[in-house]
């Protein structure tokens, strides 16, 4: 496998139109205590060839964006609005019959749990070429071929006899394998990787993303990898989109993110997780409260309530996505990390108890309540 | 993989539990037997922290649920402050169970729904006493406020009130009311959200400072247990690889398992260059037919004929440093080994 990390792809002139334009995407749920905004404006546009990851806390959105942008969501309480341009078309123009003949050929998903992506009493060389034979009107001889190629390209050993194997004869790992030579069957431009390692072992976890970053390579796809973990973001793509209460708070290529993080929350989740370069017994920076309530989120700024920088602006004002020192990084902060602004909300913060800023500055210990006198706070939900 | 041996076991130190040769079998049907758990040795000190490591399926719940006699192990012995726990009759063993605590991955699922929160933190003093509701109350309300939970809030609450978080800090409260000499934590964070993960471990930290707390931490993320535990054993297919301290385990990984789990770790960082020298295909063998010899061999890069004939034994590598491999990636202190 392939040790190339991030963009062994065209340099960005060489490339035309980006294959993905999405403009002020929203999807609603309507249920009996409101509306949940679950995605709520988000706007990006992706080239050729790139990969781009979305990382967040659950309840972030970041799995509803990447259905909303394939068309998966379904249900009558359900609302996308905006616009999803891909290669030309408008996604969401399109009715769901016309959809159909996109997914597999143009674009694909590799879902989290590859131990219930499959359908368990069909013999996975059947699941495998179901849709070569739909999309490309191959004869049965034909795509048990492809079929077994495809198995082989994903390192599947003895993939003649695997073809015919149902899924429980094979472990997660493989079961992994055979989700992703699905999704690359019709050889999409487009692959959505929601968490597709989350429920493996570190082991296969990297032998997996290799494998993805390997085909990706020879197949010129471009990618959208939805993930919780700062680190497979980090190694493996091109671009990073942090998303918070359905929005875009932060948005960069990969190492100017992680080089020079501008938005308090990227900042937060980077220190909140443990790494193997500290010393055991490392105090963690953890998050003081919890992510918000996406059917009455709070006013201003999503992130305020427990942000260490918050000032009275952010909780009324909502800040806009704004460029930072390129127009390729984006955030949504009025007292962004590092600017002379935002040390002095901290030292006021500090100054006056605040909860979020104590735990912050290690004078607290970061709790879900966010009152300043824990034995004060409601007991939550 | 390793090994057997019992060279790594110490002499020196207030031991809570000693594990010897503990095997855990079950059968398969046809004659057939899953060797879970075969033969592992090691000791926890008071106040320690150890991490059990290892991809699924090495065998580490199984070890975790074998020291609470759940099921009773098949060999070996455990033993809790020098009672060997795998002797005890039914009634001194549920005796025993009062020392013995678990914490469970699920945190929402290991609390009974139907019950409020007073009732479920409180239901170990209901079988071992005290009583009298106040006095249970005046231990409860002390553990959630130790936990971070409000007492007076979460009483008549159910679990669904809560967070996942908040769940496992009731678990934790529940595990601490008896005043366990040792819990035993089975990927108590890795349902949580990173940022709720780390209020969690910060808190099992601060628990163990102010209880003298002895932990076994059962997790598969590398960083995760780092940061927790002062030792960390790494396990393969029902057999101890090796077992450290812990930053030296990170800094000089003695088996090939060990390495090749830290550069399959994703680190979260641009810059880190990713290592695929070691990486092997290939997955976990049949516990069934587990190989001969060294168990990580048909996935080792180092491995030979040594490894397919003579099973390795614990060896010394630095001060509590032990290794049970053939062709070990650091040296071995063959002098250390020879005044033993």
């Amino acid at each position: 496998m392939s040790s190339d990390r991030s963009s062994p792809h065209l340099p960005r002139t060489d490339r035309s139109e980006p294959l993905l334009v999405v403009d002020d995407l929203r999807t609603h749920f309507e249920v009996e205590a409101g509306t949940v905004k679950a995605v709520d404006g988000v706007s990006f546009t992706l080239d050729r060839g790139r990969t781009l990851g979305v990382v967040g806390e659950s309840g972030s959105g970041k799995t509803v964006l990447s259905r909303s942008i394939m068309r998966l969501i379904s249900g009558g309480n359900a609302s996308t609005t905006g616009t999803i341009r891909y290669d030309g078309q408008d996604l969401l123009a399109k009715p769901q019959r016309e959809m159909q003949k996109l997914w597999g050929v143009e674009m694909a998903m590799v879902f989290q749990d590859p131990m219930t992506s499959l359908n368990p009493v069909v013999k996975v060389g059947r699941q495998l070429t179901e849709h070569v034979r739909r999309h490309l009107g191959v004869s049965k001889a034909e795509a048990r071929a492809t079929g077994v190629e495809l198995l082989r390209s994903v390192r599947i050993p003895e993939p003649e006899s695997r073809f015919d194997n149902y899924p429980h004869e094979m472990s997660g790992g493989m079961r992994q394998r055979v989700c992703i030579a699905i999704a690359l069957a019709c050889g999409p431009k487009m692959l959505f990787a929601d968490e597709p390692t989350t429920a493996l072992d570190v082991t296969v976890q990297h032998q997996i993303l290799n494998l993805l970053a390997q085909q990706q390579e020879e197949r010129f796809m471009t990618m959208i990898m939805v993930t919780h973990d700062l680190g497979v973001v980090a190694g493996r793509t091109d671009e990073i989109a942090v998303m918070y209460a359905g929005r875009i708070v932060e948005k960069a290529p990969t190492a100017e993110l992680f080089r020079d993080m501008r938005h308090p929350y990227t900042q937060a989740l980077l220190w909140s997780i443990p790494k193997m370069s500290e010393p055991k017994h490392t105090r963690l920076s953890a998050i003081a409260g919890r992510p918000p309530d996406l059917i009455n989120p709070p006013k201003g700024c999503k992130f305020s309530p427990r942000c260490p920088y918050v000032q009275d602006r952010c909780r009324e004002e909502e800040p806009p996505l704004s460029a930072a020192s390129g127009p390729d990084h984006q955030f949504r902060c009025w007292y962004p990390v590092g600017s002379p602004e935002s040390k002095v909300a901290f030292e006021t913060n500090l100054a006056a108890g605040l909860p979020q800023t104590m735990a912050a500055a290690g004078k607290l210990e970061a709790t879900e309540e966010l009152s300043a006198v824990p034995a004060a706070a409601g007991g939550g939900r | 993989m390793a090994g057997s041996g019992k060279a790594h076991l110490r002499a020196a130190v207030d031991t809570v539990l000693r594990v010897e040769d503990l095997t855990v079998e079950f059968p398969a049907g046809k004659d057939r037997v899953v060797h879970a758990v075969s033969g592992i040795s090691f000791d926890i000190a008071r106040g320690e922290t150890l991490g059990l490591v290892g991809e699924s399926g090495c065998g580490k719940s199984t070890t975790g649920r074998a020291i609470l006699q759940l099921p009773k192990p098949t060999g070996g012995s455990v033993q809790l402050k020098g009672t060997d726990l795998t002797h005890l009759d039914g009634e001194s063993m549920r005796e025993k169970r009062t020392d013995l605590q678990m914490i469970f991955q699920d945190p929402i699922s290991s609390l009974n729904p139907r019950r409020r929160i007073g009732e479920v933190v409180a239901e170990p003093l209901d079988v071992w006493g005290p009583h009298e509701d106040d006095e249970q109350w005046k231990i409860v309300s002390a553990m959630l406020d130790a936990v971070g939970i409000d007492p007076d809030v979460a009483r008549y609450k159910r679990p669904h009130e809560f967070s996942g978080g908040q769940c496992q800090r009731i678990s934790i409260a529940r595990a601490l009311v008896m005043e366990p000499e040792l819990i035993i934590c089975d990927e108590p964070v890795s349902a949580l959200d990173v940022s709720v993960q780390a209020q969690i471990l910060n808190m099992l930290e601060d628990l163990k400072a102010q209880y003298g707390l002895t932990l076994v931490f059962i997790a598969h993320d590398l960083a995760v247990v780092k940061n927790i535990s002062d030792r960390v054993a790494v396990m393969y297919l029902g057999k101890m690889c090796e077992i450290s301290e812990s930053d030296e385990l990170y800094a000089r990984p003695a088996h090939p398992y060990t390495r090749l789990l830290l550069s399959s770790s994703p680190i979260p960082d641009p810059t880190a260059v990713i290592d695929d020298s070691l990486l092997v295909e290939g997955e976990l063998p049949s516990p069934i037919a587990p190989p001969s010899g060294c168990r990580f061999r048909t996935r080792c890069p180092l491995s030979d004929e040594i490894c397919e004939r003579v099973e390795p034994q614990m060896r010394r590598v630095a001060d509590d440093h032990y290794v049970a491999c053939h062709h070990p990636l650091v040296e071995i202190d063959e002098v250390a080994v020879s005044l033993d």
